[in-house]
């Protein structure tokens, strides 16, 4: 007796009660399709992650000023300028595992068009901060180290703020644009860069000569650097390196005994990027786990119904004995049944957790992520529950005595 | 009749265990029927009549002694080896016809031939032919539930020849039928016997066994009387 004789077999008892084969199928079908949605939730989110913080920059490091504490008072971080301009080149010349370093001041400042205004942030940084937190640039080219050692009227704008000001797809290049009323020429427009892991909008920002910053838009203190320095490390592994390192140098210059606390920051967002990572690995996992809970559930609902419809056709099998079927006649039968209903409802599944997926990323704007490998993995899954489980019942079905089947009422 | 004996039943036992106590529900029964006969099996209920049934279609073993079928010894089969003696030389006919239910008439018959490995063309050819044998051949695509209890019986006797088996055994084929069609349907199978098929059935009532020309009476799991009569109303065509 061939295979397909046996499907057919199985195919014509399954649709004889088709209402009872679809609730059988269902727990299969929700099973599967809540895998498949809830990974591609999952994944969605990672990819979010990893996607906002690869736009952060790569193997980056950010050292900011220490907190003041005064009588054990906290005036939180950057309240007290801990940072020099001497400790910035030192990192620069002296940690062998740094690649370059730059500063960034940040203060808020109106900037206004021929047309329009808009209060962004203003950046002071050297051509070197744009290399490291990889922001490329969409029409012209980003100041130079003359730009800096001149302390030139330039600007480099974010993508936000061109749209504020000169309304979308403008070129601003070659433009003059004020800030606190003094006029800066536009040499650059940065690449979309989206959003900080954080929310923070990176394309919202104009960025000067660090030089200009201090003479025009700083005031107070200048021997302290008034922000942060963000540092390249030369390579993703060599972040970690690079944070002890750091830490150790600026210890030093700063002269802090062994029981105090770091005057400073220091931040590996490598290292941050991988721990939300694998938070989100973890919620991947865990949903999935959820699911294939269901899955089982599925699975001993059609064992349920095999041992209902063996216990219901004992004398159709008595029948089928009667006439010359084998033993293993009747298993196949009722494993190719189990294992119909399970891979039909995985099909189904598969169908439905597409379907799922899509509304949940129409409806709440949740990035979705459909990975083929799941979906191969789920229906070879509920093949094997259906093998699974079904074995019993089939088993069961086939070591019926004729005799017994055929008087069974 | 020449030749070895078509079924040949030496010294066999069957005994079932209840419990604590042994049923001795066939104590050693000897029986020879030869290819062609047409043999009735009565007997009171709990005689053993069902049991030697069951021995002879090769659906049970017997406890001790030997059964040989066309020249075979059946009674040290395996069960693989046993349900391929059902399907090739061996037909049923139950009393309450044990028809699928839900599955047309041709497909019922089509059933031995599917487990036989017959191709699906040649099974649908043959099956309708023994429906056509029957008298059924306008009603191949009727479900049981559309048929009557005289034409399900006539399905089941087409399902029981379609194989073309040497010997069919029939348990009370017409316990569920009117007076009328059992008439039809005993022709029907005297038919069988006619054309050279050997034809067991088992039964209580007495008319039923007036067809066949030698009655078995089995009493207490033995034989009691084994009777061959030349009745003038069953002429045989016999060479």
């Amino acid at each position: 007796m061939s295979l397909w004789e046996t499907l057919r077999i199985a195919l014509s008892a399954l649709s004889r009660n088709t209402l009872r084969s679809f609730l059988t199928a269902l727990g299969i079908i929700i099973g599967v399709g809540a895998v498949i949605a809830m990974v591609a939730i999952g994944e969605g989110a990672k990819a979010r992650v990893e996607q906002a913080f690869a736009s952060m920059g790569t193997n980056l490091l950010i050292i900011s000023p220490g907190s003041s504490s005064t009588r054990g008072v906290f005036g939180g971080s950057g309240s007290m300028p801990t940072l020099t301009w001497d400790d910035l080149r030192a990192i620069r010349e002296e940690v062998p595992s740094v690649r370059t370093a730059a500063p960034q001041l940040r203060s808020s400042a109106q900037v206004v068009s021929d047309e329009e205004n808009w209060t962004t942030s203003v950046y002071g940084v050297t051509p070197e901060y744009f290399d490291i937190r990889s922001w490329l640039m969409a029409s012209g080219s980003a100041f130079s180290s003359s730009d800096v050692d001149t302390a030139s009227k330039v600007v480099v704008v974010g993508q936000t703020v061109v749209e504020k000001l000169y309304g979308s797809g403008a070129d601003p290049v070659g433009r003059v644009l004020r800030i606190r009323n003094m006029p800066f020429q536009v040499v650059a427009v940065m690449a979309r860069k989206g959003q900080s892991p954080m929310g923070q909008d990176y394309d919202d920002g104009v960025f000067i000569p660090v030089s200009t910053y201090r003479a025009k838009i700083q005031g107070g203190l200048q021997t302290y650097i008034a922000g942060s320095i963000f540092v390249g490390a030369i390579s993703a592994d060599a972040t970690g390196r690079a944070e002890r390192e750091i830490r150790s140098l600026l210890r030093d210059r700063h002269r802090l005994a062994v029981e105090a606390d770091d005057d400073f920051q220091v931040r590996n967002l490598t290292e941050i990027a991988s721990a939300q990572q694998e938070g989100t690995r973890t919620l991947t996992t865990l949903l999935a786990s959820i699911a294939a809970v269901s899955l089982l559930v599925g699975g001993i609902g059609i064992m349920n119904i095999m041992l209902v419809s063996v216990t219901e056709r004992t004398r159709e099998i008595g029948v089928r004995m009667a006439v010359g079927a084998k033993p293993r006649h009747i298993r196949a039968q009722f494993l190719v049944e189990a294992l119909t209903l399970s891979v039909l409802g995985g099909i189904t599944g598969v169908g439905f957790g597409l379907l799922a997926a899509g509304r949940l990323a129409a409806q709440f704007g949740w990035p979705v992520q459909v990975r083929p490998d799941i979906i191969i993995i789920s229906l070879a899954f509920s093949g094997l529950v259906g093998i699974g489980f079904g074995l019993y019942p089939a088993h069961r079905a086939s070591r019926l005595d004729p005799i017994e089947a055929l008087r069974y009422e | 009749m020449s030749g070895p004996p078509l079924i040949a039943i030496e010294r066999v036992t069957r005994v079932y265990r209840m419990g604590d106590t042994e049923v001795r529900a066939l104590d050693d029964v000897s029986l020879e029927v030869a290819a062609g006969e047409m043999v009735a099996i009565m007997g009171a209920s709990g005689s053993g009549k069902s049991t030697l049934m069951n021995l002879l279609g090769c659906l049970d073993r017997p406890s001790t002694g030997r059964y040989l079928l066309a020249g075979k010894e059946v009674s040290a089969m395996s069960t693989d080896e046993l349900a391929e003696i059902r399907n090739r030389t061996l037909g049923f006919v139950f009393q309450n016809f044990n028809l699928l239910s839900r599955t047309s008439a041709v497909e019922n018959v089509e059933l031995p031939l599917v487990y036989a490995g017959v191709a699906a063309g040649e099974r649908r050819r043959r099956a309708s032919e023994a429906l056509q044998r029957v008298g059924l051949g306008g009603r191949l695509d009727h479900h049981p539930s559309q048929l009557s209890g005289g034409q399900q019986q006539r399905v089941a006797i087409a399902r029981a020849l379609v194989s073309e088996p040497r010997v069919i055994l029939a348990d009370e084929p017409t316990g569920n039928l009117d007076s009328r069609t059992s008439v039809e349907v005993m022709a029907l199978l005297r038919g069988l016997g006619d054309a050279g098929m050997t034809v067991i059935l088992v039964t209580h009532e007495p008319d039923i066994a007036a067809y066949a020309p030698r009655v078995i009476v089995m009493k207490d799991g033995r034989v009691e009387a084994d009777e061959r009569r030349a009745a003038a109303a069953l002429t045989r065509t016999s060479p």
